[in-house]
């Protein structure tokens, strides 16, 4: 926008020749756009835009990679797909994934970040706990680690006999824990799993509504305050629309992370946990790629995590404009 | 800010009965502090239980998870950076890592600079084309992308791993410095145009200066993500002696079952999270800071 009323007022002050040059294709114009946006672009257009599109394409084939014939068998993998118990189980494992996630790390994040910043006294300005910086820096920690170091470190403390977590709970007296699998059971597997997933991110979100909840104007918290709302009740009622942005943004990063995941899995149960209660798509669309040859297959996989995620996206946009987004975010 | 809330305060302190009773405040304040030590006690002793244990010898990891190890020895360490080949995993992902953020750097300031600040046809479509980029999972491209750096002859080499990269890594550093370059004033421009710069010049010598900020941003967190990029690797650089710190981390990880150096296991964690946590503490006001930036557009 800017970029087009400028040259027009720079023409109409006919200041001189210096200004008339930038709009006109001289050499130094058309070689600096050329290369400045060719290089860039032909690489992504190589290696992001054409895989992409070339996937969409081999899902519909029978390609085995190293072949160069392939068939089109149109939509036949879809329906191999949704077919397979295997894929629809890791399928499930996805959608649940993403439904509680979001919801676990947001509410503990939210909570956090309202605990550092709004819940110191009460008398006269509104301030954060003494030392919250210290809370945010520690919490933080977590984001900034490999996410398969923390699968990996999990693991271990996860281990019956040696880890961490039985340890503890067996010298609080809890003696079931003793040699509990808590990866190696089909009820606990996938809880503790998310649980790793929320610890890891938790502290990054906190950090964002941090910095949210700082930008709402100190007033609002004054006449909340006055008009003799509590604390829990600030909280949601002012707080939480007010940061309603961030909140949205915030479930379509998780969403698309529990969607993927395939880091924590792999670190924490590579084969898919017991009885495949813990199998991602992801991780059925690198085996069915890597080890069994079938691209055509693999890529359709990759199809439906990419659908998905975009309906999953669409879903939280659409919730929360339903919900009366803008009008109170702006 | 201070002098506009100080005078509805003072105001609330002179009317006693809109605020809570002093007991009542600490008794919250004490509760916060509970929940939030506890929440701090969760996310820190797993960290300090793995640098603890990065120093027993796998029989004392055996005999119990609390004991202390009996000496500080670094026995764990050089085996794992030796024996299990960390070290050499290091070297290749400080060489990916440092190359690709370089590339991805300059590519990705020029092409949002010249999206930001130049009107030409499919501007914008290219602009959501970068865009795209960052909705579709990585998992869509990565057969198709195997077989495309196959035909480059790039496979399973560290400069494949590189272009793949600063490709992946280039939508999220445009998306993020497009708003940067766009709000840097059109008069700075004209000025250095006046004074005889090029368009080459003013981008080098006045702009990328001036979105030093925003640079530094992006920067962390490229740097975050591409040391901590794990699908990657995994897919498309499947010779162990280019293997990265992620990849060779889970490949020992999955070895240690069978042949139980559990200690060098540890020690390998340690090794690979000092270096991200030095970074974290050094920059970790200006990351702070950048997350409510990159996410609030």
């Amino acid at each position: 926008m800017t970029a087009v009323v400028t040259p027009l007022r720079a023409d109409g002050a006919s200041v001189g020749p210096a200004r008339h040059r930038r709009r006109r294709l001289t050499f130094d114009r058309v070689s600096f756009v050329t290369v400045f946006l060719g290089v860039p672009l032909a690489l992504y257009l190589i290696f992001v835009v054409s895989p992409f599109i070339q996937a969409c394409y081999y899902a519909m084939t029978d390609w085995s990679g190293f072949t160069d014939t392939q068939n089109f068998v149109g939509l036949a993998n879809f329906g191999k797909i949704l077919d397979d118990d295997i894929f629809l189980k890791a399928l499930r494992n996805n959608i649940l994934l993403a439904l509680v996630l979001p919801a676990v790390t947001l509410v503990l994040s939210f909570a956090l970040a309202n605990l550092v910043t709004v819940s110191g006294t009460s008398r006269g300005q509104t301030r954060g706990l003494k030392g919250s910086g210290f809370y945010r820096t520690v919490s933080f920690f977590p984001y900034v680690i490999p996410a398969i170091v923390i699968g990996i470190m999990w693991s271990q403390i996860y281990d019956p006999s040696n880890g961490l977590l039985n340890g503890i709970l067996t010298s609080l007296g809890f003696d079931g824990a003793r040699s509990f699998p808590w990866l190696g059971d089909e009820r606990t597997a996938m809880v503790a799993t998310i649980f790793v997933i929320v610890w890891s991110m938790v502290g990054f979100y906190m950090v964002l509504f941090v910095a949210a909840i700082k930008g709402i104007p100190a007033e609002l918290f004054e006449a909340a305050r006055i008009d003799g709302a509590g604390r829990l009740r600030t909280a949601l009622r002012i707080t939480l629309p007010l940061v309603r942005d961030q909140v949205q943004t915030a479930w379509i990063y998780l969403g698309i992370l529990a969607l993927d995941a395939f880091v924590y899995m792999a670190a924490l149960n590579p084969g898919g946990g017991p009885d495949n209660s813990t199998l991602v798509m992801s991780q059925q669309l690198l085996t069915t790629a890597f080890r069994k040859g079938q691209f055509g297959l693999a890529c359709a996989m990759g199809v439906v995590l990419a659908v998905v995620t975009l309906a999953f996206a669409a879903c939280v946009f659409l919730a929360n404009r339903l919900l009366g987004g803008k009008e109170v975010a702006r | 800010m201070t002098a506009t809330t100080t005078g509805p305060s003072d105001v609330e302190v002179a009317a006693p009965q809109t605020t809570r009773p002093p007991a009542q405040e600490r008794a919250f304040g004490a509760a916060s502090h509970t929940v939030l030590i506890l929440w701090s006690a969760v996310v820190i002793l797993p960290l300090l239980w793995t640098l603890l244990t990065s120093f027993k010898t796998t029989r004392e990891i055996f005999a119990s998870p609390f004991a202390l190890p009996t000496s500080f020895n670094f026995v764990n360490y050089v085996n794992a950076w030796t024996t299990a080949g960390i070290g050499s995993y290091f070297v290749n992902t400080v060489i990916v890592v440092a190359s690709a953020l370089v590339i991805v750097m300059v590519l990705g300031a020029m092409c949002s600079y010249v999206l930001a600040r130049f009107q030409f046809f499919g501007n914008r479509a290219i602009y959501y084309l970068m865009l795209a980029g960052l909705t579709f999972p990585i998992f869509l491209a990565i057969v198709p992308l195997f077989f495309t750096l196959r035909n480059f002859g790039l496979l399973n080499t560290l400069p494949g791993l590189i272009v793949t990269y600063v490709a992946f890594a280039l939508p999220f550093t445009v998306f993020f410095l497009f708003s940067f370059f766009r709000a840097l004033p059109e008069e700075t421009a004209e000025a250095a145009a006046i004074d005889g710069a090029g368009e080459w010049s003013t981008f080098f010598r006045v702009m990328l200066p001036m979105a030093k900020n925003g640079m530094a941003s992006v920067l962390i967190f490229n740097f975050l993500g591409l040391w901590n990029q794990f699908l990657i690797p995994v897919a498309l650089n499947t010779n162990v002696q280019n293997y990265v710190l992620s990849q060779g981390m889970a490949n020992f990880a999955s070895q240690a079952g069978y042949s139980v150096d559990f200690g060098a296991l540890f020690a390998a964690v340690v090794i690979t999270v000092a270096p991200v946590l030095v970074v974290y503490v050094i920059f970790q006001r200006q990351l702070q800071g950048s997350v409510s930036q990159g996410t609030s557009k």
